[in-house]
């Protein structure tokens, strides 16, 4: 079974963080990472940039686009995609072929990301089929 | 390094916040402060052992309350104290509180405590010392280093500014729609003036000034959490990213000022180009044109040229002239001409600022690029003049020896 894990935290206590604990725990994590990538066991890590640069698409009919984070607290977070735009415009646009594709309720956060480790699962891992929320 | 960083870390975090609301109870900035102060003595004592609370801002908040009512209490009315183990006893009351500090209140707290700090009466610098002490939490210390003053002096300049403020009178009352936009301008201003204490410090400070310039990006993003719409916000907190971004490269080992055309690139800080660019992007997205987003803009035609060369000079010159529409001021047309004599050479440029040359005659950058101007249309004796004079303005040796190459390279020419 492949699993997701999501890294929750509060940015204002990250972003305080001295540049020394920082290091510190990206090299704790780094240990992590290097064992499970030595063990075939790790797919892609990614570091987001912080909610401050998210945009939101709601789907709906006008399908409405808003500054921030996705915000709801009775939807839940079911799946996501990497994808290579070059401008945020371009991001929306994606969100906008994803809502079409899959319309009704929901949203879709577009979060820049900061830093993509792109590390390979070991050949012989039985895949799961590849579906999207 | 010790394993309670993140103690640290969650109370500069939880601070604007929490002071924010400890003046809204206490309507005093030292109470407030001295509230702060005792929650967090007892957050080092509680955290380490309980692990830390869920809502740290609202457990500060409320121990810090109660520890100023108890000593409020004490000094005026002899009353007893409650035990210490009651007032720790937060299981439950941490989370209504936590329910109660509602969303309109959050930001209003904030956006008042970093008002009070911009309070019209204070010269600039006050109004930055007060900020970095009452909302970034800068010991008193190490705000005098970044100003390169002694800390007695900078204690007494904090504690004029706050009678100055206590005089005034601090607006309580929750801001209207038109009154909450101009305490945000106020903000923003004194976030960007916080910001360039740092940026533009000489490499020899800049080791003691640096946080000043990290402080502002922190602020701007506080800012920018709370009003996640205001284009004109994501332009200041892009505009300082993408600056800040260049910082590793500005100088050279002997701390001579490197130009942007001279700078290493890849010593430019990815991360920060990323998130100036994202945010400009959304910015743009409003179609509310503003001078930090201007300026971002033209920061970020920088960061996306891979070499000068790929520089996009022309849409430079435009946000320029945009700028110069939204914010006229001598100083924009002098940097406008630098992109313009990229795009229509030395003399269209030359032309551009000439009629500055009165306003300007006391600014080390006008001789400067005047002087680099006449020197690219070979009026080389002009040029000397120019550099002389820039020269004799210089405000540190780093601008006064970068000038001095331009003589070097004008007396070779002659030679």
């Amino acid at each position: 079974m492949l699993y997701a894990i999501l890294c929750y935290n509060s940015e204002d206590a990250v972003g305080a963080w001295s540049r020394e604990y920082h290091d510190d725990v990206m090299a704790n994590l780094m240990k992590v990472n290097d064992r499970l990538a030595g063990q075939g066991r790790l797919g892609p890590v990614a570091r987001l940039l912080p909610t401050t640069a998210a945009t939101t698409l709601r789907k709906g009919r006008d399908n409405l686009v808003f500054d921030g984070p996705f915000a709801e607290t009775k939807e839940q977070l079911l799946g996501f995609y990497i994808v290579d735009c070059a401008s945020l415009e371009a991001a929306i646009e994606v969100a906008k072929d994803l809502a079409k594709a899959n319309p009704g309720t929901g949203s879709y956060e577009i979060r820049p990301v900061a830093e993509l480790h792109d590390h390979h699962l070991a050949a012989d891992r039985q895949r799961q089929p590849e579906t999207a929320a | 390094m010790t394993d309670l960083g993140w103690i640290d870390a969650a109370v500069a975090a939880a601070r604007p916040q929490a002071m924010g609301a400890l003046l809204r109870y206490f309507r005093d900035l030292d109470t407030a402060e001295e509230a702060f102060q005792e929650a967090c003595l007892r957050a080092l004592k509680a955290w380490p052992q309980n692990g830390p609370p869920r809502d740290p801002a609202a457990w500060l908040i409320f121990v810090g309350r109660n520890a100023a009512m108890d000593d409020l209490r004490r000094r005026n009315r002899h009353v007893a104290l409650p035990d210490e183990a009651e007032l720790s006893d937060l299981g439950d009351t941490e989370g209504t509180l936590a329910d109660r500090l509602d969303n309109e209140d959050y930001r209003d707290d904030i956006v008042r405590l970093l008002f009070v700090c911009c309070h019209p009466e204070l010269p600039a610098t006050q109004q930055i010392a007060l900020a970095l002490r009452i909302v970034c939490g800068l010991s008193v210390k190490q705000i005098a280093r970044a100003f390169l003053v002694g800390e007695a002096a900078m204690e007494q300049r904090i504690t004029r500014a706050k009678a100055r403020i206590a005089d005034a009178g601090t607006p309580f009352e929750t801001p209207g729609a038109v009154e909450r936009a101009e305490r945000l301008g106020a903000v923003a201003a004194m976030i960007y003036l916080l910001f360039n204490e740092g940026y533009s410090a000489p490499v020899a400070e800049a080791g003691t000034r640096a946080p000043l310039a990290e402080e502002g990006i922190r602020l701007a993003r506080l800012l920018l959490r709370i009003f996640p719409s205001d284009p004109e916000v994501m332009g200041l907190t892009a505009l300082m990213l993408l600056q800040q971004a260049r910082v590793a490269a500005r100088f050279d080992d002997e701390g001579e000022i490197v130009l942007l055309e001279h700078q290493d690139r890849s010593r430019w800080n990815t991360r920060q180009i990323a998130e100036g660019l994202a945010l400009i992007d959304k910015a743009m997205r409003h179609r509310r044109p503003g001078p930090y987003q201007v300026q971002a803009a033209i920061a970020a035609l920088h960061a996306r040229a891979g070499r000068p060369e790929d520089t996009d000079w022309a849409q430079i010159d435009l946000l320029y002239a945009n700028l110069e529409r939204l914010q006229p001021s001598p100083v924009v047309t002098l940097n406008r001409a630098v992109a313009t004599s990229k795009v229509r050479g030395p003399a269209a440029a030359l032309a551009l600022i000439e009629p500055l040359a009165e306003r300007l005659s006391g600014y080390f950058y006008f001789h400067g690029v005047t002087g680099a101007l006449l020197h690219q249309l070979g009026r080389t004796d002009e040029a000397r003049l120019c550099f002389d004079r820039a020269i004799a303005l210089a405000n540190t040796p780093a601008e006064a020896s970068h000038i001095r190459q331009h003589l070097d390279s004008l007396g070779r020419q002659s030679a």
